[in-house]
C-alpha cells in the first residue's frame, strides 16, 4: 500500500516482540545464574540477593539497579504481550473458517505451544512474584523474611517443586522456538547455515536455562539444600 | 482403485457451504486433477452440478491449481496439485479436499479461491521500473553469480498460494520474502528496495493476512522449495527500510 509506514507493519510488531524477548532472556539468564548461588549455602546466597540492591552504589541508590531492571521489565512485558496479542487477534481473523483436515507439516510443538505457552508463563510469573517478591507466601507456613529460608520451606512442598518444574518445562518450549523465531525476525538468518546455527543455539540456551533453574527446587526437595 | 473423495461444496462466495462425499474409480497414472476430471464427468452425466476448481498450464508453472488434500496444500507430495498423480494414494483410500483458507482469499465456488490479494501485493512494489523500449543488452548490467543464483531461486515462486494455505497465522510472508529477495538481489531492484519492502507489507497487512511467527509450514508446503532464508531477508530488509525513514 503506498504510503504505508514500516513502523506500523506487523512485521513491526514482530520486532518489538523480538527485543523484548530477548530483554527477557537476558534476565532469567541472569536470574537462573543467581538462583544457583542456592548451592553454596545460607550466607552466600543472602548475600548475593543483598549485592542486587547494593550494586553500584554510591552511583546509584540502594535498590537502583534493581528498580531499573524492574521498570525495563515491566514495560518489556507490556510491548511483549501486546504485541502478541495484536497477532494473536490477527491470526484468528485471517482463519475464520477452519480446516476440516489440517496437517501440521513441518512445524516443531514448541513454535505451535507459543502463544498458550506465553499465557502460561505469564500466571507463572504472577504466582512466582506473589511467592517471593510481592507477597512472600510462605506456603508452608513458616516465616518470610530470609530470602534461602524462605526457598527451602517452598520447595520442601512436592506440589509447588511440581508447579515450577512444568512452569520451566514451559519456559525452555517457549525460548527454544523463541530465541530462533527472534534472530530470524531480526533478519539475521539469511542463509541456510546461519539458520541452522541459530535453531542449535535456542535449543542450547533453552535447555540450559530451564534445566538450570530446575536444579535448585529439586536439589531442595530432595533434601540436598537445606537450613 | 476405489476412492472416496470428502469435498467442499459451495455454490458462491456469498452462500455457506459443506463437505460432500463422492466415490470415484481412478487409475494410479492419472494425475489428481484428471481424477477430478473423472469425477466431474460423472457428475455432469447425471446431471448434478460439478466440481469447480482450477487449473490452467497442468505442468507446475503457473500456480493456479492449489487444493488443500488430506490437510496438506498439493497434497502429499513437494509438487503442485496439477503434478500430483494418483500413484500417491491407496485403493480405498478417503481424500479430504478444501479450498485454501484464507479471508484474504475468499472462496469464489467450491474449492476455487480469488487470489487477487497477491497481484495487489505485486502491484504495491513487486516490480522494477524501468523506461519501456527497445530491450537492453543482457549483460548490461553485470550481476554477480551469487546475487543472481539468489534471485533466480527466488524468483521461482509462482504464486499459489500454499504457504499462506498452510500457515497457522494465515501469513503470506514466504510469498512477500520470495518476492522482495529476488527484486532486492538484483542492482535493477535497488532504486525502489526500501519503498518496495513496505509498501508490500503494508499491503499485505491491509489484504487481512496474519503475521508471520516463523513457524516453518509454509516452506514444507512450497511446491518450489523457497527457503525460509527469504523471510529473514525481508525482515532485514524492512528494519533497514524503516532505518532509512520509510
Ligand atoms: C509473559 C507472558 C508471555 C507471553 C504471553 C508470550 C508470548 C509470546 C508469543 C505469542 C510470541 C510469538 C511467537 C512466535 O514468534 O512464534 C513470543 C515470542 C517470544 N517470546 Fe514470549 N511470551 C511471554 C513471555 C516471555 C518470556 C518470559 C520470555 C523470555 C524469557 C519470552 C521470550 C520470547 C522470545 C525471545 C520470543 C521471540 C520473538 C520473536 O518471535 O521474534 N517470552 N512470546
Ligand atoms: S512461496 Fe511457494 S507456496 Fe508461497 S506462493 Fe510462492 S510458490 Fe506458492
Ligand atoms: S495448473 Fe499450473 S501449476 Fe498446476
Amino acid at each position: 500500500m503506498k504510503g504505508t509506514r514500516g513502523v506500523r507493519t506487523t512485521i513491526a510488531l514482530k520486532i518489538l516482540m523480538a527485543v523484548s524477548g530477548l530483554l527477557f532472556l537476558a534476565f532469567v539468564a541472569l536470574h537462573m545464574y543467581g538462583n544457583l548461588k542456592a548451592f553454596a549455602g545460607h550466607d552466600a546466597y543472602n548475600e548475593y540477593a543483598h549485592h542486587l540492591r547494593t550494586f553500584a552504589e554510591p552511583m546509584l541508590p540502594f535498590g537502583g539497579l534493581l528498580f531499573v531492571t524492574r521498570v525495563v521489565l515491566v514495560l518489556s512485558l507490556v510491548v511483549h504481550v501486546g504485541c502478541a496479542v495484536a497477532l494473536w487477534r490477527r491470526a484468528q481473523a485471517a482463519r475464520t473458517v477452519p480446516y476440516v483436515v489440517k496437517k501440521h507439516t513441518g512445524a516443531t510443538y514448541a513454535s505451535r505451544l507459543m502463544r498458550w505457552g506465553g499465557v502460561t508463563i505469564l500466571l507463572f510469573i504472577v504466582w512466582h512474584l506473589l511467592n517471593f517478591t510481592i507477597g512472600k507466601v510462605n506456603v508452608s507456613g513458616g516465616p518470610t523474611s530470609d530470602p534461602y529460608d524462605l526457598v527451602v520451606d517452598s520447595f520442601q512442598v512436592w506440589w509447588l517443586t511440581l508447579i515450577y518444574l512444568a512452569a520451566m518445562l514451559m519456559l525452555g518450549a517457549h525460548l527454544h522456538h523463541g530465541i530462533w523465531s527472534a534472530l530470524q525476525t531480526l533478519g539475521l538468518t539469511p542463509h541456510a547455515r546461519s539458520r541452522r546455527l541459530a535453531k542449535q543455539a535456542a535449543f542450547t540456551i533453552a535447555l540450559v536455562i530451564s534445566v538450570g533453574f530446575s536444579l535448585v527446587p529439586v536439589f531442595v526437595l530432595a533434601g540436598v539444600i537445606d537450613k | 482403485m476405489k476412492l472416496t473423495l470428502n469435498i467442499w461444496r459451495q455454490a458462491s462466495t456469498a452462500s455457506a457451504g459443506e463437505m460432500k462425499t463422492y466415490q470415484v474409480e481412478a487409475s494410479p497414472d492419472m494425475s489428481f486433477l484428471e481424477m477430478l476430471d473423472v469425477l466431474n464427468e460423472e457428475l455432469n452425466e447425471k446431471g448434478e452440478e460439478p466440481v469447480a476448481f482450477d487449473s490452467d498450464c497442468r505442468e507446475g508453472i503457473c500456480g493456479m491449481c492449489g487444493l488443500m488434500i488430506n490437510g496438506e496444500p498439493h497434497g502429499p507430495e513437494r509438487t503442485t496439485t496439477c503434478q500430483l498423480h494418483m500413484r500417491s494414494f491407496a485403493d480405498g483410500d478417503t481424500i479430504t479436499i478444501e479450498p485454501w483458507r484464507s479471508t484474504a482469499f475468499p472462496v469464489l465456488k467450491d474449492l476455487c479461491v480469488d487470489r487477487g490479494a497477491f497481484d495487489r501485493i505485486i502491484q504495491s512494489g513487486g516490480y522494477i521500473s524501468v523506461n519501456t523500449g527497445a530491450a537492453p543488452d543482457a549483460h548490461a548490467t553485470p550481476v554477480p553469480k551469487d546475487n543472481a543464483d539468489r534471485a533466480f531461486d527466488a524468483a521461482t515462486c509462482i504464486g499459489c498460494g500454499a504457504c499462506v494455505a498452510a500457515c497457522p497465522n494465515g501469513s503470506a510472508t514466504l510469498f512477500l520474502g520470495a518476492k522482495v529477495t529476488h527484486l532486492g538481489e538484483l542492482p535493477q531492484g535497488q532504486a525502489e528496495r526500501w519503498s518496495r519492502v513496505v509498501d508490500m507489507v503494508g499491503q499485505h497487512d491491509h489484504e487481512g493476512f496474519g503475521g508471520c511467527t516463523n513457524i516453518g509450514e509454509c516452506v514444507a508446503a512450497c511446491p518450489k522449495e523457497i527457503p525460509l532464508d527469504v523471510i529473514s531477508q525481508l525482515n532485514s530488509d524492512l528494519r533497514t527500510a524503516i532505518r532509512k525513514g520509510h
